[in-house]
């Protein structure tokens, strides 16, 4: 058991775990605590994949932005409805069975995949790689993201514009 | 030694959690919250590919993902608010005004 396998299996089940409680638990507020778990557990996986810069997006824009985002959500519509909202559940049932039967269909694609790739070493720096194809092939799709999130600031802001 | 197919069976069951939270939530942000986690696991597989190929596209294309995910939240909250001033409630089965 090396260190990195050690690392996965720990980091798989604080994942699924944390996964699990986002879609189970019934409090709106600890399921978005739950959610900052799992995104900050799918960091380390990207850290045990080798890419550093990646986490710290992860982390700065998943766990940092989106949580917070959702927390001023839930407190806004909690605010505005004067009780503390809880999650209710429908078809649970159903809804298990094609969440399984889509795992299973992808499971079945990967067994049958020839999936058995080396494991190469990485030693280029990928933080340097990933800066140079941003800013090289992948320039105009950056800008295109640019005003992206601009649009995306205005329309948020004209939806939740005050009446007046 | 971790492999790919055990990154891409930890990403596929993540989504499947994911995906069984967007079915059966009935509130708005419940249903945001699976989508986050399906985003996610999708995020996972792209990387783990991008490192066993030692193709550096698939780290930007998550970054992309990442960042459009970001917009997609804003915004969507953002109508979940409105909704909820004008509706009083944020549950997506009352949730039918354009219903036929």
């Amino acid at each position: 058991m090396t260190l990195e396998t050690v690392g996965f299996w720990v980091v798989a089940v604080v994942l699924l775990a944390s996964s699990l409680a986002v879609v189970l638990t019934p409090n709106l507020f600890h399921a978005v605590l739950y959610l900052a778990a799992a995104l900050v557990a799918t960091g380390v996986v990207f850290l045990l994949l080798d890419q550093p810069f990646l986490f710290a997006v992860q982390l700065l824009l998943y766990a940092g932005g989106v949580v917070t985002i959702v927390v001023f959500a839930i407190m806004l519509t909690e605010r505005l409805v004067g009780e503390r909202l809880v999650q209710t559940s429908r078809h649970l049932v159903n809804g298990a069975i094609v969440a399984a039967a889509v795992f299973v269909g992808v499971a079945g694609f990967l067994i049958r995949a020839p999936l058995e790739a080396p494991h190469p070493s990485q030693s280029v720096d990928t933080t340097a790689a990933i800066g140079r194809a941003l800013f090289g092939p992948f320039a105009i799709t950056l800008e295109l993201l640019g005003v992206l999130l601009v649009v995306a600031l205005l329309g948020a802001l004209y939806f939740a514009r005050s009446e007046e | 030694m971790i492999g790919l197919p055990a990154y891409l069976t930890l990403a596929a069951l993540v989504f499947s959690i994911g995906l069984f939270g967007v079915l059966t939530r009935r509130n708005a942000i419940g249903i945001l919250l699976g989508i986050e986690l399906m985003l996610n696991a999708v995020n996972i597989n792209l990387v783990a590919f991008a490192r066993f190929s030692g193709n550096v596209t698939g780290l930007v294309f998550t970054l992309f993902t990442i960042s459009i995910t970001v917009a997609e939240v804003a915004v969507g909250l953002a109508i979940v608010i409105a909704i909820f001033r004008v509706r009083r409630t944020v549950e997506a089965d009352r949730l039918d005004l354009l219903r036929g």
